[in-house]
């Protein structure tokens, strides 16, 4: 392997890596990217606050791809939240397991994607976006490829669930691509696993192509072990009159960053992004945000709020991007933060790009305590400290869970929520 | 009920209220008047428990408890009740949810059981009547976006549900149009009974033409220079506070 002078760390792990033989235009365009950029260093503007390469060289052996482990039908069951009714699609470090899966639901296919072969993957999340899509471009084994009918609403969600346990800190490497056909309704829920304490590190790829007049919706907990380390690129092409949103919700893990865009490409697209950050310990999570109004009459809505304690830390990133041609847009940006502890730390930052002079964007983002004025108000009513302090903190919390539209995941989210605020807070 | 003995309390290191007697008795209607910084907000809040200001000298006891021990919120459950004079805005929280935690929590200390859902909601629409407050604004978040009327309605209902011993009104009549100021007062003077007292704190006296209070006391510059009948609060709104000043910065030279 070549040397790559931009960064020590990509240049060991590449001499250490899994290469496949299909996908070889995809992977080859990626190993020359990575071979001339490296994974981002902390000099980096994007990487500025998320030292992940550093993070990476320090608790990962190799890039070769965690061996798999054991999953048995009772673990997939016992990961099911309460009333959670519809198709499970299972992963093992990353790989797409079919016999473990359940995919009977109407309104849409599921292949993988050395199956598929589809010309749309990699074309929604693009390599000179982040080298993370590279990598995962270059060594990703599998992944799964989702389709749905047109005109058709899947009525049941369905759940990806990430089982990840790599002893020797290697490297899991998901790969999704979803095709939402015209006039069609999808929800996903993405729930990850850790099973067990160690170091993973995974660096998932996600696409997304919602067509015309089409609705998709995913929530996505990430309630890691406090030695994960993840980077996800989750990227969305968003045609006419289509919607998508997104919720996710980030509870735990060592190091996580989220690459999230929208492209709303055509008029009248919608684009949601909420999001939820309750940090604890030392996780550092790191939302990035992009979203690309290209056409008029677009809307895009975002709200990410964050409750961090002791040494936890917290990055947004709220990219909107709005081109000359994307007259009446409205994109609206608010990023909330409420310290509890003197460790704990946010970096937060809009960042608007308007090209376009007929638009109404706004962005907010503020960063306090507790509201003492309020907590003395509840407290004046006979409730006690304690529970007045979880009262506040979940409605800080609830105005981000209420995007949730299904009921028994947004039950299981609340809950998870509710006994964080009672304990750790 | 309440007796407060020279009260000394001060905000980060400035003195406020500088030695305030005070005692009330059930089914007594208590007006404290002054001019703008004599201290009756102060007064209110010290009662109530606000954590900013320092008592440094001086008692309450409030039915036989001394109250300063307490934490505001073992003193709501005690039954003192402050009508806020700027009641808080919380996103985020029904106030239908924050009214019934409040509401069991307190019948919870006064071992009293439970409220279930349906109960609670009978109590609750039984006491809207008192401040004709609508069911649409009790659904949304804990006074966001209302009115100043109605937030301070929402503080009478609050006040109606809670049913407090003791409640002190700091200055409910501010910002209140005449019809606002008539329902709120309305729905105190249902309130009251022989059992319970009131402290109503204002700058003016056009609330206590509703509020008729048995004794009117004013407070300037940390004290209760002067205590009279509800006659004392028409002579203030003819002829203005002036005259207390002098009388009171004379005699304390």
């Amino acid at each position: 392997m070549t040397t790559i002078t931009k960064n020590k760390a990509t240049d060991q792990f590449l001499e250490n890596i899994a290469y496949f033989s299909n996908f070889q235009e995809l992977r080859n365009e990626s190993l020359a990217f990575l071979k001339n950029t490296g994974l981002p260093h902390s000099k980096e503007e994007e990487y500025k606050f998320t030292q992940i390469s550093k993070k990476i060289e320090q608790n990962i052996s190799t890039f070769l791809a965690a061996d798999k482990i054991s999953i048995s039908a009772e673990l997939i069951k016992s990961n099911l939240f309460e009333g959670f009714e519809g198709d499970v699609v299972v992963f093992n470090n990353g790989l797409f397991i079919e016999e473990l899966s359940s995919i009977s639901s109407p309104g849409y296919t599921l292949s993988k994607l050395s199956d598929s072969n589809s010309e749309l993957l990699g074309s929604v999340a693009k390599i000179e976006n982040d080298p993370f899509v590279a990598l995962n471009n270059l060594s990703f084994e599998d992944g799964i490829h989702i389709k749905t009918e047109k005109g058709k609403k899947v009525e049941k969600p369905i759940l990806f669930l990430y089982f990840n346990q790599a002893n020797q800190g290697q490297i899991i490497q998901p790969r999704v691509l979803i095709e939402v056909a015209e006039n069609s309704e999808v929800t996903f829920i993405e729930n990850t696993v850790s099973q067990d304490e160690e170091t993973y590190f995974s660096n998932t790829v996600v696409e997304v192509k919602v067509a015309q007049n089409a609705h998709a919706y995913y929530y996505r907990l990430q309630n890691e072990n406090r030695k994960a380390i993840s980077v996800t690129n989750f990227a969305t092409d968003i045609h006419r009159y289509a919607t998508f949103t997104s919720v996710a919700l980030q509870l735990q893990a060592d190091m996580l960053r989220n690459n999230l865009t929208l492209n709303l490409l055509d008029k009248g697209c919608v684009g949601n992004m909420y999001g939820l950050y309750l940090l604890n310990g030392k996780t550092h999570v790191d939302n990035h945000t992009n979203v690309d109004h290209t056409k008029p009459n677009s809307d895009s809505n975002e709200l990410y709020k964050g409750i961090l304690t002791d040494s936890a830390r917290g990055v947004f990133n709220g990219k909107i991007f709005v081109r000359q041609d994307a007259q009446k847009t409205n994109a609206f940006q608010q990023n909330n933060n409420i310290l509890l502890s003197e460790n704990a730390i946010i970096n937060t930052k809009p960042q608007l790009e308007i090209w376009a002079d007929d638009v109404k964007c706004s962005h907010g983002c503020t960063t306090g305590q507790l509201d003492e004025e309020a907590l003395f108000y509840l407290q004046a009513r006979g409730i006690g400290k304690e529970q007045a302090r979880g009262l506040l903190l979940y409605a800080v919390a609830g105005e981000v869970l209420e995007q949730i539209a299904y009921e028994p995941f947004k039950a299981y989210c609340i809950q998870l929520v509710e006994d964080r605020l009672g304990s750790s807070f | 009920m309440l007796t407060i003995k020279n009260l000394h309390a001060s905000i980060e290191g400035t003195p406020i209220l500088k030695g305030i007697n005070l005692e009330v008795k059930p089914g007594e209607v208590h007006a404290i008047m002054g001019p703008n910084g004599s201290g009756k907000s102060t007064l209110a809040s010290v009662l109530a428990g606000r954590e900013e200001y320092e008592v440094t000298e001086g008692e309450v006891s409030f039915k036989g408890k001394n109250l300063l021990d307490l934490s505001p919120e073992d003193r709501a459950r005690e039954g003192v009740f402050l009508a806020f004079q700027y009641p808080v805005e919380i996103p985020g929280v029904s106030s239908t949810n924050f009214l019934r935690t409040a509401v069991n929590q307190v019948r919870e200390y006064r071992g009293l059981e439970s409220l279930d859902a349906v109960k609670f909601l009978s109590i609750m629409k039984e006491k809207m009547k008192l401040v004709e407050i609508d069911q649409k604004l009790l659904s949304r978040s804990l006074n966001e976006g209302f009115s100043g009327g109605e937030k301070k309605r929402n503080e009478i209902f609050q006040m109606a549900m809670l049913e407090p011993t003791l409640s002190i009104l700091d200055e409910t009549d501010s910002g209140l149009d005449i019809d606002a100021l008539r329902i709120v007062s309305n729905g105190v003077n249902q309130l009251k009974t022989s059992e319970n007292a009131t402290i109503v704190v204002t700058h003016y006296q056009r609330l206590l033409d509703y509020i008729v209070p048995d004794f009117v006391h004013v407070l300037y510059n940390g004290r209760i220079v002067k205590s009279g009948t509800k006659e004392l609060a028409l002579e203030l709104e003819e002829k203005g506070y002036d005259w207390i000043k002098e009388e009171a910065d004379a005699a304390s030279v």
